[in-house]
């Protein structure tokens, strides 16, 4: 099997997708939840079907937050509300909740969350900083185990990876929060993992192979590590989306993360990585 | 006989650690973060005035005030700690109105004493205690005691106001506008109270309010008790539908050597729990999220040993050999990628925190537990069966006849 030898086709399938996804990002941004940008989220849930309209009327009556967006949403499994307004005080929430309480009697608080602009601009400088100290630290580990030039390509696959993940959740247009972060950063251990496990084999295939060319001991590195990549990212996937579908609307967002992440992942541990390390080595050698 | 002796051994060594591992989940339990149990999250940062800047005294000060306030709501385990150098984490687990517990513990309560042009002669810091009192004519009194420090500054104070008013004030809402009396030192009263009730209320905010400076609410999060219920039941029914499917994966593609692999992932997860229970570490949603990402790893570490085994067995190694060969060089893959990701697990754990934080820890203790798992419970097990037949039938690790 030639993997290495077509890799012009798996650049070009991976800089299309990028290529969609950014252009997404340019034109629709982030649909940035209230961890990034602050305000106030509270989900109720009722018995019986309640109307967004009842819900503005409750809120119009104790006049607080009028203008709030109100959904209706699952998270419970029954009929409920998601109140999204800017920040708001401690009181002026309590006064929202005891009065969806009074006005329907099933009404239960399920989830309020609160977030200041501050923290929002501190969870977008977090999480760029973790990112780019796991970079460090990932770029160091693997230069003194393997070589720089293996450190290099897997940063680049790494980007390959969250930009996918990124350029995707802008082309759905779903709702991103903390929990996005975390599974960026996942995506971030779980890809390196993937992709180490190929290096290593290239490693040890430039011991054992050392009379014939890189591209032939890359890519039987590939080739016969490729039943473990499948592997394991059929059983990951498998319980990602056993979460995704069993696990509750909270999840949901991560788990579809996680998924568009580690799937990008396995693609480019195979499909990217080792050809870049071939495309690197031809570079050098002209 | 020795070879059956020392895989009597083997056998008992894993059994003890399923046990302690059991004995620790059973004793110590899984403590379950706020979004699992229900509960509120709330972050309070202190904000400087024109008179005092943020330092130590000052924190400490609003922390016992915070825990004070907390207190009397009466719940079973707060917990309040300093985060970075101006901010105070509140979490209340289990609590019946989180969203007014909130309201309780982060009003933005500031407590002086100001003239009647309105401008502040001492703050509630100097305050000790303030109670509900008569006085000798019966009447319902607040009897308050000064700090050391307070003592001689309202000394200074009440000599200059005295048969003037000086009112006191939380926030910006007047409790009462008394007028001076007398110079007062360290003791003193404040009458003109209607009934008792009234001078207990006033008396708790001064007493509980001497906030040193303004504090505000920046983050706050609740989970009422059904959506963590639901977010456990759902969960776990989905953790354990997706392990059971990866088990049916194994079986169906490395047979009985995959079979074991489902036994091996069963006692991961017991020694798993045992282990977050024995460092008292917190489950929350992302975490359980986490704990099924590390199944993930650590079913991967099994997918590559076994890779590693039957690619041995390919070249004409003998079952011992292969297995020997197998482990060896599936050593160092395992490790090298464990060790970036246990990296990444930990700087996320550093940079974030609540929810995320846990997810961080869980994944990090995972993969360890899934290192120490393949290369001695998987180890040990195959050993077990090296000997049996299931073992060394040719179609064992998915091996084809060629």
């Amino acid at each position: 099997m030639d993997i290495l030898g077509k890799r012009k086709i798996w650049y070009t399938i991976s800089l299309t997708v990028i290529a969609i996804g950014l252009l997404f990002l340019l034109i629709n941004g982030l649909n940035l939840g209230i961890d990034f940008n602050g305000g106030t989220l509270m989900e109720f849930s009722f018995e019986n079907s309640v109307s967004s309209e009842e819900v503005r009327g409750v809120l119009e009556r104790v006049e607080i937050a009028e203008d709030s967006k109100i959904q209706q949403s699952e998270s419970a499994g029954e009929h409920g509300i998601i109140i999204r307004a800017k920040t708001l005080e401690s009181e002026e929430i309590v006064t929202i909740d005891n009065a969806i309480r009074d006005e329907f009697e099933s009404a239960e608080m399920l989830r309020t969350e609160m977030v200041g602009p501050t923290i929002g601009r501190e969870l977008r400088i977090n999480a760029l900083l973790a990112m780019i100290a796991a970079s460090i630290a990932i770029v160091a580990y693997i230069s003194f185990r393997f070589e720089f030039r293996f450190a290099a390509v897997s940063i680049i696959t790494l980007m390959h990876d969250v930009l996918i993940t990124i350029g995707i959740f802008a082309i759905l247009g779903r709702e991103v929060n903390t929990p996005f972060v975390a599974a960026l950063l996942t995506i971030f251990g779980y890809s390196i993992n993937d992709t180490i496990v190929i290096f290593d084999r290239i490693r040890e295939n430039m011991k054992l192979l050392h009379k014939v060319p890189f591209i032939e001991q890359a890519n039987s590195a590939v080739v016969d590590t490729l039943p473990r990549s499948i592997n394991t990212s059929v059983t990951t996937l498998i319980a990602i989306l056993a979460i995704y579908f069993f696990g509750g609307a909270s999840i949901q967002t991560f788990m579809l993360a996680l998924f568009i992440g580690m799937f990008a992942g396995t693609y480019s541990s195979i499909f990217v990585a080792s050809p870049l390390l071939v495309t690197w080595q031809e570079r050098i050698s002209k | 006989m020795r070879y059956k002796q020392k895989r009597r051994i083997k056998l008992i060594i894993i059994l003890a650690i399923m046990a302690f591992a059991a004995f620790l989940y059973f004793q110590h339990g899984i403590n379950l973060g706020l979004d699992l149990q229900g509960g509120a999250h709330i972050v309070l940062q202190a904000q400087p005035t024109e008179e005092r800047e943020i330092n130590d005294t000052v924190m400490t000060g609003i922390q016992s005030v915070i825990e004070r306030r907390v207190n009397q709501l009466g719940l079973s385990e707060p917990l309040i700690q300093r985060q970075g150098s101006d901010r105070i984490i509140v979490e209340l687990p289990a609590v019946d109105s989180p969203n007014e517990a909130i309201e309780t513990i982060g009003r933005t309560a500031m407590l002086t004493f100001q003239n009647s042009a309105g401008e502040v002669l001492m703050t509630g810091e100097a305050v000790q205690d303030a109670r509900a009192d008569h006085d000798q004519y019966g009447r319902p009194v607040i009897a308050f005691t000064l700090t050391d420090e307070g003592s001689g500054q309202f000394a200074d104070i009440t000599r200059q106001y005295i048969g003037e008013k000086i009112s006191i004030n939380l926030d910006n809402e007047q409790l009462t506008n008394p007028t001076v009396q007398a110079v007062i030192e360290e003791r003193g009263q404040i009458t003109g109270y209607e009934t008792i009730q009234e001078a207990e209320e006033d008396a708790i905010l001064i007493r509980e309010g001497a906030l040193p400076v303004p504090v505000d609410v920046i983050e706050t999060r609740t989970v009422g008790p059904t959506l963590g219920e639901i977010s456990i039941q759902k969960s776990i029914r989905a953790g354990l539908l997706g392990l059971l499917l990866v088990a049916i994966y194994m079986v169906f593609y490395y047979r009985f050597p995959g079979v074991l692999a489902a036994v091996i992932l069963a006692i991961y997860g017991l020694i798993l729990m045992g282990t977050m229970a024995g460092l008292q570490a917190t489950l929350t949603l992302p975490g359980i999220a986490g704990l099924i990402l590390s199944i993930g790893m650590a079913v991967d570490a099994n997918i590559i040993i076994f890779e590693r085994i039957k690619d041995e067995l390919k070249s004409g190694k003998t079952l011992r050999a292969a297995i020997d060969a197998g482990f060896k060089r599936a050593y160092t893959t395992i490790v090298d990628a464990n060790v970036t990701t246990v990296m990444t697990a930990l700087i996320l754990a550093y940079f974030t925190s609540g929810t995320v934080r846990g997810f961080a820890v869980t994944l990090g203790i995972g993969i360890i537990v899934s290192m120490f798992t393949a290369f001695f419970v998987t180890r040990n097990v195959i050993d077990i069966f090296a000997g049996s037949k299931l073992l060394r039938e040719n179609k064992s690790f998915g091996v084809r006849k060629g």
